[in-house]
């Protein structure tokens, strides 16, 4: 019997190379793919949808790929969808980026700009939110299973979403203001931070991913 | 709870051997960037900095393949720099599975091409090296222009301004080191790094002339880094990575222990 996929959808922005590497250490029983055909995607037990870049870009090469239509497929099949940095931006409604950008509208909120005068007790912040921050899980649920509360995360961004469902934040991060860094909904989770490059934090919540029941 | 402050080694490599140096692998590995990579990452860094030094185009072949081999080994940001000259050279250090790059004599020559890679793999990725020198006399306001070629050539540009225009153009991070304390382990240019942190919006990395761990306290707290590089004093074990961050904590600096 052939082993379960792990999907990786990739259109063209960014590095993948690295959450299939992470995906490969932690989820050995699974065969991972790198892929922008919808067959294998579709196909997959489970699905990354990760995402680097401008939002205006990575909008357009979703709709381009039909990505659009297929994400909210997958996630109404039941199956587990975890959304990566953008990949998260683009299950919101809309984001600020660019001007203004229409998105998936998996997760009802909004995506923000921090503003290039964010500060903090008095310090003036960088923009972008560059390194190592803390998550507080808000909220217990399978992909925190064996990660401490206030762990660190790998962040970089400059935009940050702001879920519109209070009960859908299962982890927030504060930086000049509190966000929301962590969203789930059913079978689907999304991370503001890089998992891949999150070390043994990291690890850990994409092995959970690997093995979360969501009942599909 | 805060952003934390990242400590950086950072590995010199020539046709796929790290160049310093390095005490703490023992002799079979000696001087292989990949486990000296993987080791830095045990050890808790926050980040990798793999700065290219080969010149012939069969050594950036190899770059290519070590940078790939720590990437799926290595779970944390990794930078690469040294040659990145085109966007074609950007994507094959992407797609080899470098997060950022570092561009240092390119931009000077070119500066559209900050703006270019910029457009097309976003600044976050984007890395622009900057080794400045003090050219003030005694006595006079401080002034500091950067130099190319290992600090030998003059380019007559004020750094301040350049780090300025160059996040204008879209360069997500600057990494300034200082060619006067470069090697000396006398603590990084405290003024120059000031200076730039707070003339910029994006992270500034400090780099040049760490020789003990207060240096890279007062990096932060006086030089107003985000973030601080170093490369000899991990590599000949005269501190580990976890010894730098518990020193900077217990000195009241976030840091990711």
């Amino acid at each position: 019997m052939s082993k379960a996929t792990i999907a990786v959808i990739d259109y063209g922005m960014g590095n993948l190379h690295s959450v299939a590497s992470a995906l490969e250490h932690v989820a050995p029983n699974h065969d991972i793919v790198v892929s922008s055909e919808v067959e294998v995607i579709a196909n997959a037990e489970r699905i990354i949808f990760p995402g680097v870049g401008a939002m205006r870009d990575c909008m357009a090469e979703i709709k381009r790929l039909n990505f659009h239509r297929l994400v909210p497929e997958l996630i109404a099949s039941g199956k587990p969808v975890l959304g990566i940095c953008v990949g998260m931006q683009a299950l919101m409604t809309h984001s600020e980026e660019n001007g203004g950008v229409e998105a998936i509208n998996q997760l009802p909120g909004e995506v923000k700009f921090f503003g290039e005068h964010l500060t903090e007790n008095g310090e003036r912040l960088k923009v972008p939110h560059m390194g190592w921050n803390t998550v507080s899980q808000t909220a217990d649920h399978p992909i925190w299973h064996g990660i401490e509360d206030n762990a660190h995360f790998y962040f970089v961004h400059s935009y940050y979403a702001k879920s519109e469902k209070k009960d859908l934040v299962i982890g927030s991060c504060q930086y000049g203001l509190e966000f929301d860094v962590v969203l789930a909904k059913d079978n689907l989770a999304a991370v503001q931070f890089h998992p891949e490059k999150s070390h043994s934090n990291g690890l850990q919540l994409l092995k959970n991913f690997s093995q979360w029941n969501t009942g599909a | 709870m805060a952003l934390a402050k990242r400590i950086i080694p950072c590995l010199d490599v020539e046709n796929g051997r790290v160049v310093k140096g390095v005490q703490f692998v023992d002799i079979r590995d000696a001087g292989d960037p990949v486990e000296v990579s993987k080791r830095y990452n045990e050890q808790g860094a926050d980040e990798i900095t793999f700065l290219d030094i080969t010149a012939t185009h069969e050594g950036r072949d190899t770059t290519v393949h070590t940078v790939e081999k720590i990437a799926s080994e290595v779970f944390i940001p990794l930078t690469v720099g040294g040659g990145i000259r085109t966007v074609d050279d950007i994507r094959t250090m992407l797609n080899a599975g470098a997060d950022k790059v570092s561009i240092n004599s390119a931009a000077i020559f070119n500066p559209d091409f900050v703006k270019e890679a910029a457009d097309r793999f976003g600044s976050q990725c984007i890395v622009v090296a900057i080794d400045a020198k003090c050219v003030s006399a005694e006595g006079e306001p401080k002034r500091w222009e950067i130099f190319t070629h290992g600090g030998r050539k003059p380019t007559g540009i004020d750094a301040v301004e350049w780090a300025k225009k160059m996040t204008a153009f879209g360069a997500g991070e600057i990494l300034l080191t200082s060619m006067d304390q470069d090697g000396m382990k006398n603590g990084f240019d405290l003024n120059v790094t000031s200076a730039i942190s707070e003339a910029v919006h994006v992270p500034v990395i400090a780099s040049g002339g760490v020789g003990n761990l207060q240096h890279l306290v007062d990096g932060v707290k006086l030089g107003k880094a985000d973030a601080v590089l170093a490369a000899s004093i991990f590599h000949f074990g005269e501190y580990s990575v976890p010894e730098a961050k518990q020193y900077m904590r217990d000195q009241g600096v976030e840091v990711r222990l």
